[in-house]
């Protein structure tokens, strides 16, 4: 515990590994069906999981929804309106599913006809399993991000960033988290880290911007 | 053979040290891969690397090779040929003699098998090794390599039975998971960049293969690279240079393959293509020896367009080979090959011979775009497929079944 009183920051890691449900959609209706059902994992994954898994990141899409909508169902308008749902507004993983089920529903009482895609095109459901594990690094004072956070793992930024969102009672990320404990001695700076947008972003990306903002902050406060 | 702290140039520090981070938690525990043949083909390949990287980082981790008569790789070639789509029936003394051989290794292998933490069974030829373990202490895992999202069902059927006794599955695609009672997990495979095949090479080192095979780098260069075998389509190669010839009369192409011990169908489909080129003196067929890394690397380096037109492909390492060397590429649109080549970015994915040549002559008039889609294509290699992400994908697997970890899995 530092002088405050606080916990120091525990910096931990974690990697993802995608499962395959083996549950398939190749329709539209067939997609609202299974999205019903489907484990809130797999929801997760498909919004969140092209972070950390090998696949090509699409500029226009920002989850596997509005990507098979356009490439395998060849509808524009429900990938334009799938691709604007943005994951970090929802509460949890069952307010995001309504949402996307909301959207798919509106598309198909629009359409006269049921969407299908070809059978090799059929979206599979993944979901993913996350181990997280502790790397004993310790930060005790704020500052120290500014310079400990460029040697953070890929894994690490998408634990206390992303992951976070779904751990935490106000779906916000661990460092701002950890910076409110101080009270108000750093709520400029949890307000400036509130604005970083970790949708259109890859972690590097994530990671650079995040250490840029500590230093500029500490910096200014010399 | 490369150590993990010299991939750290290439990945960067935080991913080596996020390795060893993770194989904390393994550290010590009994890992042993089984397969088919230690030279020749994807598999023998990436194990050679990952196992001593598993070695060195404090995993106790072997590599056995199951071994069998021709009538064993005959079977399991039919399987392999079954598995990827084609409707072969096999007959059922074959299946006996596949049986036997697993029973014969079963007994080779008994004591390491029993005693350790996780297997991880390659690829049909011994997956039914698992029946011979019921006392087994760890967990098993068998790693399908193979396209099988369309199997013959009567071949898929049989091996089933055996893989259903598996603890998890592996695929290199979500496409080819098939339903099983465990988890099936996604992981793509992997190239080495530090291996002979990948590692940088000098101009002259590559223009002196060139000159050895009488290959002119003055004009242009497609090159195919891989087993012959029917299912990578180097006769619809040949057509497609041929539909090119006409627009651009200097151009060569290069078939170079090799064979592995487990496939006995390779000299026909050699023969085939052999028969198939003629005369055409641009057309250049090399059949090369399993240890063709260093050879094979500078044929990639020199060509201008890399070509893989396969029909059925697991996953297509010499897809990735060629993009980590910043060669554009024109791939089949099957298997793994669709999760790699993006069109317009890491390259083109065609489904005929006639699309290939359309694209081989857009690549050769658009060169500065070609330019552009090597480098994409090069960076995405480095963030998805090379063999340190291969390497946290297992480790990661493997903690997740010690553990029996469901969903999340939090580790002091």
């Amino acid at each position: 515990m530092n002088k405050e009183g606080i916990q120091p920051f525990a910096v931990k890691d974690c990697t993802l590994i995608a499962i395959a449900t083996g549950v398939k959609a190749q329709s539209l209706r067939e997609m609202r069906d299974k999205l019903t059902n489907i484990h809130s994992g797999s929801i997760y994954y498909h919004f969140w999981g092209s972070l950390l898994s090998p696949r090509f990141e699409e500029p226009e899409f920002n989850n596997d929804f509005a990507s098979w909508s356009y490439h395998a169902l060849h509808d524009m308008v429900l990938a334009e309106r799938l691709a604007v749902i943005d994951p970090t507004h929802f509460h949890n993983m069952e307010d995001l599913r309504r949402e996307v089920i909301d959207v798919i529903e509106e598309r198909l009482y629009e359409l006269e006809f049921v969407p299908f895609s070809k059978s090799s095109q059929q979206f599979n459901f993944v979901r993913s399993q996350i181990v997280v594990f502790d790397t004993h690094k310790r930060i005790e004072k704020p500052e120290e991000l500014s310079y400990t956070l460029q040697n953070f793992s890929s894994g690490s930024v998408f634990y206390h960033f992303i992951d976070a969102r779904r751990r935490t009672d106000e779906n916000t990320d661990d460092f701002r988290e950890w910076l409110n404990g101080f009270g108000e001695k750093y709520s400029k700076l949890s307000n400036v880290i509130a604005n970083i947008d970790p949708y259109f972003t890859t972690l590097s990306e994530l990671r650079e911007n995040l250490s840029q903002l500590f230093k500029h902050y500490f910096n200014e406060e010399k | 053979m490369a150590k993990l702290e010299s991939y750290s140039d290439i990945v960067g520090e935080d991913v080596i040290n996020h390795l060893r981070q993770l194989a904390e938690l393994l550290k010590g525990r009994k890992v042993v891969h089984v397969n088919s043949t230690m030279i020749g083909g994807g598999v023998a390949e990436i194990l050679a690397r990952l196992v001593p990287l598993m070695q060195e980082l404090g995993i106790n981790t072997k590599w056995r090779v199951i071994s069998g008569t021709d009538e064993f790789f005959k079977c399991t070639k039919d399987m392999h040929n079954a598995l990827q789509g084609n409707p072969i029936t096999i007959p059922e003394s074959l299946l006996r003699v596949y049986e036997k051989t697993n029973a014969e290794n079963a007994e080779k292998l008994k004591n390491e098998l029993n005693d350790a933490d996780i297997v991880f069974i390659h690829d049909p030829q011994p997956a039914s090794l698992i029946n011979f373990f019921p006392q087994r202490k760890g967990k098993w895992i068998w790693r399908c390599h193979i396209d099988i999202s369309r199997p013959s069902r009567y071949v898929w059927k049989y091996l089933r039975n055996f893989v259903v006794n598996y603890d998890a599955s592996v695929f290199s695609i979500v496409d080819f998971a098939q339903r099983l009672p465990h988890p099936l997990y996604i992981i793509p495979p992997s190239i080495d960049p530090l291996s002979d095949k990948n590692r940088q090479l000098d101009d002259k080192d590559v223009a002196s293969v060139y000159e050895k095979f009488n290959i002119d780098l003055q004009s242009p260069v497609i090159l195919q690279v891989s087993r012959f075998d029917r299912f990578k389509d180097p006769l619809g190669a040949i057509r497609s240079y041929k539909l090119v010839k006409n627009f651009i009369p200097n151009i060569q192409l290069i078939l170079a393959g090799g064979s592995a011990s487990d496939d006995p169908e390779g000299e026909i489909v050699y023969k085939e293509v052999k028969a198939s080129a003629g005369d055409d003196p641009d057309i250049h067929i090399l059949l090369l020896p399993p240890d063709s890394n260093t050879t094979i690397n500078a044929l990639q380096r020199g060509a201008d367009i890399i070509l893989q037109k396969s029909i059925k492909e697991g996953f297509g390492l010499t897809v990735t080979e060629a993009m980590w060397k910043a060669k554009p590429v024109i791939g089949g649109n099957v298997g793994g090959i669709k999760l790699q080549v993006v069109n317009h970015h890491t390259g083109f994915l065609v489904n005929t011979p006639e699309g290939a040549a359309l694209r081989i002559r857009y690549m050769l008039h658009y060169k500065n775009k070609t330019e552009e889609i090597g480098e994409e294509a090069r960076e995405f290699v480095r963030s998805n497929f090379l063999i340190t992400r291969h390497l946290r994908d297992y480790l990661t697997l493997m903690v997740s079944l010690i553990y029996n970890a469901e969903e999340r899995i939090e580790l002091k």
